[in-house]
């Protein structure tokens, strides 16, 4: 028979070692904040916004070089991705939600998951062989497609839930004033469940503005503005995942301290988006 | 919009003869635009698996299947031999290992915020666990170059290898070169990424064990870990199997991290602290270099087969949640 001293002394042990993990899981998250702020910062300067990259050797001589040319293309290549993805992801989750007997749903159901199960560098090969062979030359369209086939199923899924969400009794609302199911869909359910989408659409575009892997096939990098703004969709582009990647492996300490800058740019841009859906949500939970 | 006018556009919204070609011709088109988008994602998940495939048959045709992934040895230079067993044995090494070493941490996190942290600190936790997955994963891989594995390298690596070198040389090639950038570091770079994934399933589950589960415990006199360890985990244990599924499922897929750190080394035997490689790290480095056709192929059929492995993976995760799942099939 265990006793009781026996028992609490164990509540507290373990009540310890819980703690102690949940610390040692927590404090890399903070060791790594703190070092990319730390190095980012005195890393980051004027010219970082302003000059493109160039060859290593600009930077070894100390001439101003920046990735001016690489936050422009992550914006073009991200924007695009977002063009392409959030029709195909609504849809999808519209048709989860709003036709919730269709025969293909279980399919899509199981289709999405396994798309969002997907390593994002499948997804890189896949807009590869589509996009980049029949064209002939990496492009920012390439990549567009390959961060597109990240966000669909994140937004697809976000969407449904967020549909789901909004009460039965809505649709019946707006069919019982003798709208037409696509215009209950359209100007009732979706503006109701505005909040919801955004976030969703958040959450899959700050997932895929991190992503590298998929865009070293597509996009590929590019250490130069391109002559024109076609340049940016149709001719090799850089962004920032891709560009830290390069940066982080070459061998100048030049480039190692700017791909530090790099990883404080794409960290806070990703944190922006990240507090951005989390307050989205709260504030949806409020008002409910 | 003042109130008659309001009225107005009620009025006339509830009157208007809406015409059949509106409403059944809108109907129509309305619902197929949308299935068009929702076949799109079938389309797209069924197109993968098949370009993976076609883009990879001319090294299946080479090595069939079975000998191209038990094959051993890599060589895009000279004999242009291929084999994807290193990169299979390398991507289920470090991923089973980093999801032993995550499981615990990752259920003691979800524990920690649905039963012992006060609601501000739960929140604060669950927002950090999910920052986790959010920090994208060149930004741990920089911070892993630059800091994780020069310092495993100089306070834990070096002092080992000294130790074994004095005690027990025997022990050295199992150890391997100490240069930091290898299989353990990458591993452990690993069980910190997907430690959110089994933490938000766990924690799902433990919310939803149902109230007088737990009371009936206390009434019992449990102490509060004996309620957690007899009344909530093992109702739990559906949505911690899903979730630590699913964690291996982003192990195996985990790319750029692991590519970063795990030092890429393309031959067997891999040891302890030196350089191996995984299924994706492999791709990453040798696509955009890789100029034979057949090498290319290779790197697709690869692709295929981290396809396999991650639908399997992530159908039994989804398989498990749907079976033992008291939330009855929703998935985080």
């Amino acid at each position: 028979m265990k006793t009781l001293r026996y028992r609490n002394i164990r509540d507290k042990v373990m009540e310890s070692i819980i703690i102690i993990s949940t610390v040692l899981v927590l404090l890399p998250l903070i060791i790594i904040i703190v070092h990319v702020v730390v190095h980012g910062i005195s890393a980051i300067n004027w010219e970082f916004f302003t000059e493109e990259l160039g060859s290593p050797s600009r930077a070894i001589q100390g001439r101003p070089t920046g990735l001016v040319h690489t936050i422009l293309g992550t914006v073009v290549v991200d924007f695009m991705a977002l063009a392409l993805a959030v029709p195909i992801g609504i849809g999808a989750g519209i048709m989860l939600s709003e036709y919730p007997d269709h025969v293909l749903n279980p399919t899509l159901r199981i289709m999405n998951d396994t798309l969002n199960g997907m390593p994002a560098i499948l997804k890189g090969l896949f807009a590869f062989v589509l996009i980049v062979k029949p064209m002939g030359t990496f492009s920012g369209f390439a990549g567009a497609v390959a961060l597109a086939f990240v966000m669909i199923p994140i937004i697809a899924r976000t969407t449904e839930s967020a549909l789901m969400s909004i009460p039965w009794s809505l649709r019946e609302a707006g069919l019982a004033i003798g709208l037409p199911r696509w215009r209950v869909v359209l100007s009732t359910v979706m503006p109701a469940a505005k909040t919801g989408l955004v976030t969703g659409i958040l959450i899959g575009f700050a997932r895929a503005a991190g992503e590298a892997a998929p865009l070293l096939f597509t996009s590929f990098g590019n250490n130069y503005l391109p002559n024109n703004w076609l340049g940016f969709i149709f001719e090799p582009v850089d962004t920032l995942p891709q560009r830290l990647y390069s940066l982080a492996i070459s061998p100048y300490s030049e480039w190692h301290s700017m791909g530090w800058a790099a990883a404080i740019v794409l960290l806070l841009f990703v944190i922006v988006c990240f507090v951005g859906a989390r307050l989205l949500t709260r504030k949806k939970f409020q008002t409910n | 919009m003042n109130e008659s006018e309001k009225d107005a556009s009620l009025k006339e919204l509830i009157q208007k003869p809406t015409h059949a070609i509106y409403r059944w011709l809108g109907d129509r088109i309305f619902m197929t635009v949308v299935v068009l988008l929702g076949s799109a994602i079938i389309m797209l998940a069924f197109g993968m698996a098949w370009v993976l495939y076609g883009e990879g048959s001319q090294a299946l045709r080479e090595f069939g299947f079975f000998q191209f992934l038990s094959g051993r040895t890599w060589d895009p230079a000279v004999q242009l031999q291929f084999g994807t067993w290193p990169f299979l044995f390398g991507t289920l090494v470090t991923s089973i290992i980093a999801l032993a070493i995550s499981l615990f941490p990752a259920i003691a996190v979800a524990v920690v915020s649905a039963e012992y942290a006060p609601k501000w600190l739960s929140n604060i936790i669950d927002n950090l666990v999910q920052l986790i997955a959010a920090v994208p994963s060149v930004v741990i891989g920089i911070w892993g170059i630059f800091v994780l594995a020069p310092w495993m390298r100089d306070a834990v690596y070096m002092p080992i290898f000294m130790w074994a070198d004095v005690n027990d040389p025997g022990l050295l090639p199992i150890l391997g070169s100490p240069i930091g950038y290898g299989m353990t570091t990458a591993t452990i770079v690993l069980s910190l990424m997907i430690i959110p994934y089994t933490t938000a399933l766990t924690k799902d589950a433990i919310e939803s064990v149902p109230k007088e589960q737990r009371e009936a415990a206390r009434a019992l006199g449990a102490t509060r870990w004996e309620v957690i360890r007899m009344a909530v985990l093992p109702y739990a244990r559906g949505g911690i199997l899903a979730g630590a599924i699913l964690s291996l499922g982003r192990a195996i897929g985990e790319t750029m991290a692991v590519a970063m750190l795990i030092g890429n080394k393309n031959t067997l035997p891999f040891s302890i602290f030196g350089a191996g490689a995984t299924m994706p790290s492999v791709i990453v480095n040798e696509f955009r270099e890789a100029v034979e056709s057949l090498h290319l192929s290779s790197l697709m059929l690869i692709g295929f087969y981290l396809f396999i492995l991650a639908l399997v993976v992530n159908l039994a995760a989804a398989y498990i949640t749907r079976k033992y799942s008291i939330t009855a099939g929703k998935v985080v």
